[in-house]
């Protein structure tokens, strides 16, 4: 089988038993003090790493390219509070602009 | 049931909606990605049915649409949705389910449908109306916008000339940003940044996320410790 069908229907079996073990553990092993501070963590951690790989890696070489410049945008639309797709989108449209007139690649 | 909390139905039923609509904008944003980064229409929309949980879901696109394998992909996405599962522990007892209903509520446990239910949990029947109509109204309008942007982003022939390359950076960035709520959180974050850079070069693609669930278990260690 193809690696993004193996990836769509192992994550989202996986994200199921998450969610449905939650409905059916004990809640004393999930509340521990010590899980409860990491998992609350996770999320900060991953999603900052995310940001970070899809904005600098090139497979395993780290560049700056039009990305960076996009990021940058992005931060500027949160900051006036704009809403998620326009966050999305405007840095998309600042990246394919820059490419548009080779002023980075 | 008498006409104030018929109102207040009302009111949360309205809310939910609006909270559908919201997370279905960002929707297309998930399907135009998942199609321009190499995900076929079908592959894009099972996400959206299947694992239906958004951070999970950008997760699985941008890794493997960065070169990255399916065990780093699936690795992430399902940490990443460890907290659904603490959700579903902290709403069991307002939902109180039995049976099948039990693995519906399973499938709706995401961050929104979780927020109402808390936010109505003064009147319990309150709060499980505002769990289902949330959850439901999210993933109708989810799987609507994914298909939707998947279609549209289609037709681009080279999604790198539109910048859809830069938008999944932009995505990430957006979902991570009202979490930063206080300054331990954004230290955090930026050690999980920096140790992600710091390892690029050195890994295979998809291990620097995965590695900075390090940074997580030191510093939720050391906050469990100081309390």
């Amino acid at each position: 089988m193809e690696a993004r069908w193996i990836a769509v229907i192992a994550s989202s079996v996986i994200a199921f038993i998450l969610k449905f073990s939650g409905n059916i553990v004990p809640a004393r092993y999930l509340e521990q003090p010590k899980i409860k501070s990491i998992t609350a963590l996770v999320p900060i951690v991953m999603l900052s790493a995310l940001v970070v790989v899809q904005t600098f890696a090139s497979g395993q070489e780290l560049v700056i390219d039009a990305r960076l410049v996009a990021l940058l945008f992005a931060v500027i639309l949160l900051l006036i509070r704009a809403p998620f797709i326009v966050v999305v989108f405007g840095a998309a449209a600042l990246a394919a602009i820059l490419r548009y007139f080779d002023l980075i690649n | 049931m008498n006409i104030s909390s018929h109102a207040r139905r009302s009111t949360v039923t309205r809310n939910a909606i609006g909270v559908g609509l919201a997370t279905g904008v960002y929707g297309i944003s998930f399907g135009a990605l998942a199609v321009t980064s190499g995900f076929s229409f079908a592959q894009t929309q099972v996400l959206s049915l299947g694992l239906f949980s958004g951070a999970s879901q950008f997760a699985v696109v941008g890794i493997m649409g960065a070169g990255g394998g399916a065990i780093a992909a699936i690795a992430t996405s399902s940490l990443l949705g460890v907290r659904n599962g603490l959700y579903a522990l902290s709403i069991a007892n307002v939902l109180k389910l039995k049976g099948f209903k039990k693995v519906i509520a399973s499938q709706l446990t995401i961050d929104e449908s979780t927020a109402m239910s808390i936010a109505n949990n003064d009147d319990e029947e309150m709060s499980r109306w505002a769990f289902w109509a949330t959850g439901i109204s999210v993933f109708v309008f989810w799987n609507i916008a994914t298909a939707v942007g998947a279609f549209g982003a289609s037709f681009v022939a080279d999604p790198k000339s539109l910048g859809l390359d830069a938008a999944v950076g932009a995505a990430f960035l957006a979902l991570l940003w009202p979490r930063l709520i206080n300054k331990q959180i954004r230290v955090v974050g930026i050690l999980a940044g920096l140790l992600a850079l710091g390892l690029t070069p050195f890994v295979q693609s998809g291990i620097p996320v995965l590695a900075s669930v390090l940074i997580a278990i030191a510093m939720g260690l050391k906050n469990a410790s100081d309390k």
